[in-house]
């Protein structure tokens, strides 16, 4: 198959021409809705053109049609698989435009979710990642691990996936003590147990080296022009991490190490993953140890609502609140872009305000664009089966890629 | 002002804007200083050049992003706008030129490979032109779409649906059709903005009349006449008139014809044998 004879009883020569392929729409290492066209020269992938765009929902033109509270449940949505990461970059962008002081127990709390997400997120790639270059076994090990973080959300907002918990002025609701000493638990027990017990299968394993070691090398000056970010910079060996480079909340105080690759191939990128995940949980020992007691929002009642019991009482905190919940706040004309370290990369939020109360523009960045785009470029001259690996190790999530 | 907030902080911008803007010279429009973030208006025909200045020379070696924003009421309604991050000054500026749809802004994908897809996406949704970018195709929007979804005349309803259609075996692309109108609630303060009319508007501008209106007799008042007796009188078909000793109307025909059922044959019904049990059961 892929070779096509030319009948020439004349000459007896054979005319070999190019296979063309769909991968996708739906295919299970696809990890969503990616079609890309393939031209093949036997099993070498000569050219690949991705077509994105088959999650494209609009976000962007409907956060221009909601206030800026009712925007943020739409970042949960993005990339599903990190939904709080992509919170922070929002909220992020709408404090700093209103210039709101966050107090400090509500930066932690939301460090600290930030870093569970980056586990959730990571435990779902390798999982992925793993399981599309044949091996099963430590993805239903590491779903167990998803499944203990989603658990954490829900007990933290109610919701396993879209939480919707930070927002403008700190998070929506404190944390209950049992659920702080439950992650703690977590993370010195169980996560580095089943964890690394999922991980001693792969990451020595020959058949998962063969799969991915020299597989879509990059050069750092490559990385740098095409627009990486997060693991996959970070595996060419820059160690640029926006959590280090450019703190945001309260990252400054926090104590960990990037990890970075020395070969720039697939099997960095996961190795790179695996890494972070012990730095994750060092940063959430870390948080659950310095954590103060005391607000977990703003107290400007202009950007965040007062408590309900204090609503019951006060009339001023009751026409807050109805004034919070449907005109919402306004912030002033301007513009601004914030980019923050999500589990894939920089995820960057480029916000216009025209001084209403909906943003006038709000452009998201997503991490899987550029690196999606590379893909071509990564593949070339490697072997069907490298596909599923290469895109494997991008993590890419269309929920974010096509918005 | 201080800064209060918790975003991410990077290098200070201290000299930076002079800097940029003394060795952008007469390619530079505006350079403004905003939340801290610095940002340069730069003429559209040289941004190619503004870019490959900030790369080489002053090291913003990562584009991060194109953005497409619409402003309708400008001349150049676009505005492209690059986001540049420089890794190794651990600092980003933002770099503007304005389009309008006839007026193409020139690729980048020079410079930085990636800029391809974002141009395409600016393209896409906005419909700003690149010159030089060899692939400028649609990325984000269905194959076949047709306008530029983003603009801000675009509905955010769009103007077509697609569903599969079970009679055809294909998806099938129709106007759209909303079941009810799209609610867009707009919450603003009656004080500030809310241009929108509410019932009953129109009448704060009607000028006063010179006589002003009057009901005098009960004539003037518009109603008819007084109900009367003839009003008591039973006029539909099927009421009793109990005056006469009238009965209430007959039950109406019934609506289908249903032959009646004819009787069983046999004599077995609801004797003994009929009902036990056979075979002897217990």
């Amino acid at each position: 198959m892929g070779v096509q004879l030319e009948e020439s009883p004349t000459t007896g020569d054979e005319v070999i021409s190019n296979y063309t392929i769909n991968f996708g729409p739906q295919h299970p290492a696809a990890h969503g809705v990616l079609r890309m066209v393939m031209e093949l020269d036997g099993e070498i992938i000569e050219r690949i053109d991705p077509h994105v765009g088959l999650l494209h929902r609009g976000t962007e033109k409907l956060i221009e049609h909601k206030t800026y509270l009712q925007a943020l449940p739409y970042f949960d949505r993005l990339d599903y698989c990190s939904p709080l990461c992509q919170e922070h970059s929002y909220v992020l962008a709408i404090e700093k435009m209103l210039n709101v002081e966050v107090p400090e127990r509500a930066q932690y709390l939301r460090v600290l979710f930030a870093e569970l997400t980056r586990i959730c997120n990571h435990m779902l790639n390798i999982g992925a990642h793993v399981m599309d270059v044949g091996a099963m076994t430590p993805n239903l090990w590491v779903f167990e691990l998803r499944e203990d973080c989603m658990n954490f959300f829900e007990r933290a907002s109610g919701a396993r996936m879209h939480a919707a918990w930070f927002r403008p002025g700190g998070v929506h609701q404190d944390v209950p003590l049992k659920l702080l000493t439950d992650i703690g638990d977590w993370v010195d027990g169980r996560l580095p147990e089943l964890f690394g017990d999922a991980m001693s299968l792969v990451l020595d394993n020959r058949i998962f080296k063969q799969r991915n070691v020299d597989i879509a090398h990059v050069g750092k000056e490559d990385a740098l022009a095409w627009g990486f970010s997060g693991p996959m910079i970070r595996a060419a060996g820059i160690p640029w991490d926006l959590r280090k480079s450019q703190p945001y909340d309260v990252y400054d105080r926090m104590d960990f190490e990037i990890p970075v690759g020395t070969n720039s191939d697939c099997y960095d990128r996961f190795v790179v993953r695996v890494k972070e995940v012990y730095e994750s949980a060092k940063i959430i020992k870390q948080c659950l140890a310095e954590m103060p007691e005391g607000p977990i929002c703003s107290d400007d009642r202009k950007v965040s609502p007062p408590k309900r019991g204090e609503m019951k009482q006060s009339m001023e905190a009751l026409i807050h609140h109805f004034k919070l919940y449907t005109e919402g706040f306004h912030v002033p004309a301007g513009e601004v872009y914030v980019a923050t370290e999500s589990p894939k990369g920089e995820f960057g939020v480029y916000l216009v305000s025209d001084g209403s109360n909906k943003p006038y523009r709000c452009k998201i960045r997503p991490t899987a664009f550029s690196h999606l785009q590379a893909m071509d470029f990564m593949s070339k001259g490697h072997m069907l089966p490298d596909a599923t690996a290469i895109l494997g190790a991008i993590d890419v999530v269309f929920g974010e890629c096509d918005r | 002002m201080a800064v209060l907030h918790s975003a991410p902080k990077f290098a200070a911008n201290d000299g930076v804007q002079e800097t940029l803007a003394a060795a952008m010279g007469s390619m530079l429009l505006d350079a403004r200083e905003t939340h801290g973030e610095i940002s340069f208006t730069v003429k559209r025909d040289s941004i190619e050049d503004v870019l490959r200045l900030l790369r080489d020379d002053h090291a913003y070696q990562q584009l991060m992003e194109i953005a497409g924003v619409d402003f309708p009421g400008r001349e150049e309604r676009f505005e492209v706008v690059y986001m540049l991050l420089s890794v190794t000054k651990n600092h980003r500026v933002m770099v503007k030129v304005s389009a309008s749809e006839d007026t193409p802004v020139p690729t980048v994908t020079t410079l930085w490979p990636n800029a391809g897809w974002l141009e395409r996406e600016v393209f896409d949704m906005y419909g700003v032109l690149f010159d030089g970018n060899t692939d400028l195709r649609r990325i984000l929007t269905d194959y076949g779409f047709e306008g530029h979804p983003f603009r801000k005349d675009f509905p955010l309803t769009g103007y077509t649906e697609l569903r599969y259609s079970e009679d055809e075996k294909r998806v099938v692309y129709e106007p759209v059709k909303l079941a009810q109108d799209l609610r867009q609630f707009d919450f603003m303060s009656p004080w500030e903005g809310a241009d929108y009319v509410l019932p009953g508007d129109e009448k704060a501008d009607t000028p006063p009349v010179d006589e002003p209106k009057t009901t005098e007799s009960p004539k003037q008042t518009g109603a008819g006449a007084k109900a009367d007796a003839k009003a008591a009188e039973k006029v539909s078909d099927g009421a009793p008139d109990k005056e006469k000793g009238g009965k209430a109307a007959n039950p109406p025909e019934p609506t289908e014809d249903r032959p009646a059922k004819k009787a069983r044959k046999g004599k077995t019904t609801d004797t003994k044998a009929a009902t036990k049990p056979k075979g002897g059961a217990k």
